[in-house]
Parts: structure tokens; C-alpha cells; sequence
């Protein structure tokens, strides 16, 4: 099966597309600035950016529903913004302050919220992946008609409980979406290195799973086959898997210097396939935006990105009781 | 020759049974491999095949017995040529009791607390519920599947998933009729696939449900122990107080008898070590049944470590409607003023068995059943042993480090003046589980261990 590309022409709305070019544009500027936050010091510990990937989470935002599900894995930055979480939020997260989602007490791969339905950043490659399909086994248990999409990379993506998992959905029919974020490097593993096979969304097969290859530079294609997955899942049929071919522009971490690839290889990327570039040539070429108009986004998105650093600079580093709460809960949280 | 048919042990715990049915009678001939009988083990009903060919003599044990010990005669079978009348008086007497191995089946707790009166005061070994209430004998197997079917009738959102716990009815049968009163869509078997199902549970958990996953036994659940700590434990701190983890994972741990190194491992220690779990291991059917109810209940992960050869003993349990127990109480099995024993799961019942013995020899030990392991009632060791001033603690897990060594640090820091020798740690050997029956033994604590060390502390 050749991987989904979108139609020549688009198939959404002008007003779709440059929803999709702000959400792009501001995981982009957003990661930017974390790095630069890190490079400062501000930001401790790992640090995965997103910068590449964006419209993987961008076209599957756009397929999901109000009360989807969604968890991912440690490169999550993007996921969270994607689903509406306050970017002042995130970044008070990153550099371990009180403002930050989990007060501090999480960091980069740690953050959750249950208003906005994303039940984290895990740090632990697959093990993600029972947890999303245990979302999944909730959601069907309370007849509430949500799937979750639950998100993992290349290199998770031969981990056993992922195949554990893959059995269990399919045997029960759970409403969950298995998105794999194919990067093409499990950090400095490629896949072909790694991979028995050149089509990761093939392995569904053996469990009776679809699923696809969705080309993820390009937002309107995954907008498309997200579209296909929910009808999919949301009509009872079970699980989709959607293999999004895509690529990270940075390291693995920002420790990482990524040598395990050329320069010309990441430069090409950039130039031929970049997700945002596509988007914008979309916009000005159909004639829905101006170079001006798509300027102004451009500074509006700096400032909310200026504010979130701000934010995450000036709230305080948690109280140092904070050491010992949450660790048992007294009454039940309100997790879903 | 007549040859004694001995009843068999059917199972690695079992110790007796009910010989359901005979499937031949006297003076039938038998060949190796014909099913002679069927008889009930605590866990199933299983067919008694022969194994050697002759005639059936004479029937020892007639159809319908329960209790029938392991390896009592149960028939005599003839070889060629033998008649029933060769059947010599003394095959057929009666068979010996079946010996007493020392493991404390017979440690039923005390009564009452029957000790001398002495100038110390007496500690509180009131029951977890009001005095004068009605009773009943329960195994400790019929406890922990009713307090199961009570929470699950209580609340809709409580499911249980695990390998062979619905149309099987549990390895254990601790989930008997379970599947009959609630149906495929609350009791669920799953694939032998331990990391995989211990996530779904966990993620159901955030989803808004209540699950109960059962291991097998909890050696297997080591392939899940990264979704039980790095997913369960951790989330509400990890998440700022956001989200927990409400889920119930449970099932036999420790030694059975005869499994190997790989079926018999204690993990009270381990799991007890992990902020974020409640760690349970009840020795009783009343604290199994109370205790299960509050870990369903409980928003947090709750651990809960079984004992395969406890599920089948009986011990008294409250008839109340809704009883629970919290976590974080010991209990108090036996007041004594000598010393001070403290153990749980089914440490208690050496503990319980030496008190006894200990009491013959105008030892008057009192003994701490723990129940909660994560949180640990180190109050009531530290104000048992400020009365006593020894301490010996008894477990099966291994001694380095165990629960013992922790509340032996307890007591130095907190009760150190009031100790007048050191602690002493009854533990597993420091050896994977041996096979062979008299290395297991000796691999495992044991009821004169645990006289041992109480005299050495007591130096009497």
C-alpha cells in the first residue's frame, strides 16, 4: 500500500488550513525556545523536541472529538499543545516551577491534564501503549462512544507489550488508534537497523488490525486518515493503526549530537518536506492568506511562546512541602 | 501381595480431601491408567487414575468422605490369585495421622489472651468489629471472593481481569461464580500476557474504572513490575495530585510447596518499598475479606499478597453487611508480656504456633500481625516492645533486606532504650527455593526458629 499523501487540492476549509499553520507554527516556535530555555540552563534533565514532527499531532487533532483520549510518550511537547494545553503551563513544567502542570514535580516527560483528556508523557518506551489501550478498555466499559490515540514512536514499536496490547485491542474491540510516529531513528538506531520490517503498520496484520502509511509532513494527509481511523474505531470495529512517516530535525535529546546521521540528510528535509512550509505555499498559493497576514500569525505566536517563557522564568520553584504531597491520594482523583 | 491404594495429593498444597466417588467397586479388575475414583482437592475435583493392575480387595474409604488425609489407605488391591480374605488386619486398620510437618496448620489463633497476670498492661487485641457479633466459618478462599463479589455489587465501575479467573473460576478458584453473577463484560480473561494486561488495567484506572487484575501467582507479575511502579505507583506525583491510579492487583505470593525457585519468592519487601503503593498481605480470612474491600475501595494501588497455602484454612469471620478494615492497623493477635513477636501473611502462623508452645514453657509472647505492610503500624510494634523489651520478627521473604531489618532500624531509632536484647529476624533462607521437600524446609522460617530466637532474646 503506498503511504496516504493528501489530495492535490485540499480538502478543508481556508479558515481549517490556517488553524493548522498557527498549531504548527506554535509547537515549532514553542520547541525553539525550550531548546534555547535549556541551553540557559532554565530547563533540566532530558528534553525531547518535537521540531519536524508537527503535523502528525496537528492532522490528528483536527480528526478528534471533544472527550478523546490521548497519551504519548516522552516526546510530548507537541501533543499537549496540540490539544489546547496552556503553553504557560507546559513551559513552567519544563523548567520545574509551581505554574507548571504537574507543579513541578514532573518535567518534560511527565505532564498530564485531565481537563484536556491527555493522560501523559511517559518515560518508559511502549509502556505507553497498554495504557492506552486500557483508556480504550474504559471508554468501551462506559459505552461513552471516545477513542484514544495513543501515540509511540519507531523505536517503542518493537517493544513486546506492544504486541501484548495490539492482541488484546483486537480480541476486545477497543476503540483505540495506535499512532506510530515512524521518525525513522529510535534514538541513534535507524530503522533499518532495528526494524525487521520496512512497514511498521504491516505487523497489524497478524492480529487483524488495518491500518496504513500516512505520509506526516504533509498535515492534510494525516487529517485524512485520522479522519478514517475515528470513523473507524468510534463505528465499534476495534483498532486502527496509523504509521506516520516523519522525521525529527533535532537530536533524539538535546544531548544528543546525532551523528548517526548526515547533515544533508536533515538539511534535505527541511527543504523539501518541511510540514509547515507545505501548509504555508498552500495558504498563499490558494490565495487565502497574505504574506502579511501570515506575518502577523507569525508574531502572534512569538508572543504567546514570549509569555509562556516568562511565565515558566518567573513562577517560583515549588514550596518545598510540595516534597511530600501527592504521593497517596485520600479520595479519588477525578481522572476521567 | 496386597497393594494399599494411598489417597493422593492432588495439588502441590494439598493435605487432605473428599473422595467424591468411587468409579469401581469390590471385585472389580483394574488396569494402569483406568480412572478408579473422583476426588475433590481444595481447588477442584480431579479423577484418581490407577496405576497398577489387580482386583479391587476391599474399599477403605467409602464414597462421600471428606477431610480423607494424604496418603491414607482408601482400597486394597489384589494381585492374581489373592482373594479378599488374604487382606491382612493390619493394612486395613486404620492409616496414621497424617504427620505433622511442623508448618503450623494446627496455630488457629488463641481465643482469648489467656495469660498470666502480670504488672505490664494489657494490649488491645479487640476484634475489627463490634463485640457480640454474629460469626461464621470461612475459608480464607471464600473471603477474599466474597469481599470481591460484595465490592463488585456495590459498585459498577469494579471489574476483574486475569488469566483463567472467568470460565476457569481461577487457578486458586478464588473467583468461583464470580463470571455466573456478573458476566463476560466484568469478568474478564485475558491472554497470558502479564506486562500487557497490567497496563490496560492501569490505563482503565485513569479511565474511570475500578479494576481488579489477578495474577496467577505474583511471580509472574514480575514481567508487569514497570507498569505497577513506573505507571501505577507514580502517577499522582508525577501528575501534581491530577491522576491516580485506583486498581487492586492481587494474588497467591511466597512459597506454595514443591514449585522451585521460580513459582516461590516473597515480594512483601519489594513492593513495600515503593511510595505511591498500599502494600497488603492479611494472614486471616476476616483481615483477607476486610482488607480487600477497603483496597477496592481505596484510590490508590493497593498490592495484595495472597498465600496459596492460606486459602484453604477456615478462621472466623464477622456476618456484617459492609465490613472493612482499614490500612495502617496491626493487629494484635495475642496479649503477652516476654516478648514481642511480629510478623504477617503466613509468617503468623509460626508466630502464632510458637506463642503457644513458648506459653507451655511460661513464655508469654506477644504476638503483632502487621496486615498492612505500606503503611506499617510501627506505633504498635514500638508500644508492644516498650512493654516486652525483646522483639523477634518472623516472614518468609529473604533476609536481605526484609521487613524484619526495617523494624529492627525502627526500634533502634525510636525504642532503643527500651530494648534489653538485639532484634532478631526470622526470614526465608538467603538461597533461591530448593526443590527437594527437606531443602524447602529448611529454605523457609519454621516454628522452632522462631522458639529459638524468642529464647535468645528472652535468654531463657
Amino acid at each position: 500500500m503506498a503511504t496516504r499523501k493528501s489530495a492535490k487540492k485540499p480538502n478543508v476549509s481556508a479558515d481549517e488550513l490556517t488553524q493548522y499553520y498557527r498549531d504548527m507554527l506554535l509547537i515549532r516556535r514553542f520547541e525553539e525556545k525550550a531548546g534555547q530555555l535549556y541551553g540557559m540552563g532554565l530547563i533540566g534533565g532530558f528534553c525531547h523536541l518535537y521540531i519536524g514532527q508537527e503535523a502528525v499531532v496537528v492532522g490528528l487533532e483536527a480528526a478528534a472529538e471533544d472527550g478523546d483520549k490521548r497519551v504519548t510518550t516522552y516526546r510530548d511537547h507537541g501533543h499537549m499543545l496540540a490539544c489546547g494545553m496552556d503553553p504557560k503551563g507546559v513551559m513552567a513544567e519544563l523548567t520545574g516551577r509551581e505554574g507548571g502542570y504537574s507543579r513541578g514535580k514532573g518535567g518534560s516527560m511527565h505532564m498530564f491534564s485531565t481537563e484536556k483528556q491527555f493522560y501523559g508523557g511517559h518515560g518508559i518506551v511502549g509502556a505507553n501503549v497498554p495504557l492506552g489501550a486500557g483508556l480504550a478498555f474504559a471508554d468501551k466499559y462506559l459505552e461513552n462512544n471516545r477513542v484514544t490515540f495513543t501515540y509511540f514512536g519507531d523505536g517503542a514499536a518493537n517493544q513486546g507489550q506492544v504486541y501484548e496490547t495490539f492482541n488484546m485491542a483486537a480480541l476486545w474491540d477497543l476503540p483505540v488508534i495506535f499512532v506510530i510516529e515512524n521518525n525513522q531513528y529510535a534514538m541513534g538506531t535507524s530503522q533499518k537497523r532495528s526494524t525487521s520490517t520496512p512497514d511498521i503498520y504491516t505487523r497489524g496484520e497478524a492480529f487483524g488490525i488495518p491500518g496504513e502509511a500516512v505520509d506526516g509532513m504533509d498535515v492534510l494527509a494525516v487529517k485524512e486518515a485520522g479522519d478514517k481511523a475515528v470513523a473507524h474505531c468510534r463505528s465499534g470495529k476495534g483498532p486502527y493503526i496509523l504509521e506516520i512517516k516523519t522525521y525529527r530535525y533535532r537530536g533524539h535529546s538535546m544531548s544528543d549530537p546525532a551523528k548517526y546521521r548526515t547533515r544533508e540528510e536533515v538539511q534535505k528535509m527541511r527543504e523539501e518536506k518541511d510540514a509547515i512550509e507545505h501548509v504555508r505555499e498552500l495558504l498563499i498559493s490558494g490565495g487565502h492568506a497574505s504574506e502579511e497576514d501570515l506575518k502577523a500569525i507569525d508574531k502572534e505566536i512569538k508572543e504567546v511562546v514570549n509569555a509562556s517563557a516568562d511565565f515558566a522564568k518567573e513562577s517560583p520553584e515549588p514550596a518545598t512541602d510540595e516534597l511530600w504531597t501527592d504521593i497517596i491520594a485520600d479520595v479519588a482523583p477525578q481522572n476521567a | 501381595m496386597a497393594t494399599e491404594i494411598l489417597m493422593p495429593a492432588l495439588s502441590p498444597t494439598m493435605e487432605e480431601g473428599t473422595l467424591a466417588k468411587w468409579l469401581v467397586k469390590e471385585g472389580d479388575t483394574v488396569n494402569a491408567g483406568d480412572i478408579m475414583a473422583e476426588i475433590e482437592t481444595d481447588k477442584a475435583t480431579m479423577e484418581f487414575e490407577a496405576v497398577d493392575e489387580g482386583t479391587i480387595g476391599k474399599i477403605l474409604i467409602q464414597d462421600g468422605t471428606e477431610g480423607v488425609k494424604v496418603n491414607t489407605p482408601i482400597a486394597v488391591l489384589l494381585e492374581e490369585g489373592e482373594s479378599a480374605d488374604d487382606i491382612d488386619t493390619a493394612s486395613s486398620a486404620p492409616a496414621p495421622e497424617a504427620k505433622d510437618d511442623g508448618d503450623g496448620d494446627d496455630a488457629e489463633a488463641p481465643k482469648s489472651a489467656e495469660t498470666k497476670a502480670t504488672a505490664a498492661p494489657k494490649s488491645d487485641t479487640s476484634p475489627d468489629w463490634p463485640e457480640g457479633t454474629e460469626m461464621e466459618n470461612k475459608t480464607v478462599r471464600e473471603a477474599l471472593n466474597a469481599a470481591m463479589a460484595e465490592e463488585m455489587r456495590r459498585d459498577d465501575t469494579v471489574f476483574i481481569m486475569g488469566e483463567e479467573v472467568a470460565e476457569y473460576e481461577g487457578a486458586y478458584k478464588i473467583t468461583q461464580n464470580l463470571l455466573d453473577e456478573f458476566g463476560g463484560k466484568r469478568v474478564i480473561d485475558t491472554p497470558i500476557t502479564e506486562h500487557g494486561f497490567a497496563g490496560i488495567g492501569v490505563g482503565a484506572s485513569w479511565g474511570g474504572l475500578r479494576p481488579i487484575v489477578e495474577f496467577m501467582t505474583w511471580n509472574f507479575a514480575m514481567q508487569a513490575i514497570d507498569q505497577i511502579i513506573n505507571s501505577a505507583a507514580k502517577t499522582l506525583y508525577m501528575s501534581g495530585g491530577q491522576m491516580g491510579s485506583p486498581i487492586v492487583f492481587r494474588g497467591p505470593n511466597g512459597a506454595a510447596a514443591r514449585v522451585g525457585a521460580q513459582h516461590s519468592q516473597d515480594y512483601a519487601a519489594w513492593y513495600a518499598q515503593v511510595p505511591g503503593l498500599r502494600v497488603v498481605q492479611p494472614y486471616s480470612a476476616a483481615c483477607a475479606k476486610g482488607l480487600l474491600k477497603s483496597a477496592i475501595r481505596d484510590p490508590n494501588p493497593v498490592i495484595f499478597l495472597e498465600n496459596e497455602i492460606l486459602y484453604g484454612k477456615s478462621f472466623e469471620v464477622p456476618k456484617m453487611d459492609d465490613f472493612t478494615i482499614p490500612f495502617g492497623k496491626a493487629k494484635i493477635w495475642r496479649d503477652g508480656s516476654d516478648v514481642t513477636i511480629v510478623s504477617f501473611g503466613i509468617g503468623m502462623t509460626y508466630a502464632l504456633e510458637a506463642a503457644e508452645k513458648l506459653a507451655e514453657d511460661g513464655i508469654d509472647a506477644e504476638v503483632i500481625d502487621l496486615r498492612t505492610l505500606r503503611p506499617m503500624d510501627t506505633d504498635t510494634v514500638i508500644k508492644s516492645v516498650m512493654k516486652t523489651n525483646r522483639c523477634v520478627t518472623v516472614e518468609e521473604g529473604w533476609p536481605v533486606p526484609s521487613i524484619g531489618s526495617y523494624i529492627s532500624s525502627v526500634l533502634m531509632q525510636k525504642a532503643f532504650d527500651y530494648l534489653d536484647a538485639p532484634v532478631i529476624n526470622c526470614t526465608g533462607k538467603d538461597v533461591p527455593m530448593p526443590y527437594a521437600a527437606n531443602l524447602e524446609k529448611l529454605a523457609l522460617t519454621s516454628t522452632s526458629e522462631v522458639i529459638d530466637a524468642v529464647r535468645q532474646v528472652t535468654y531463657r
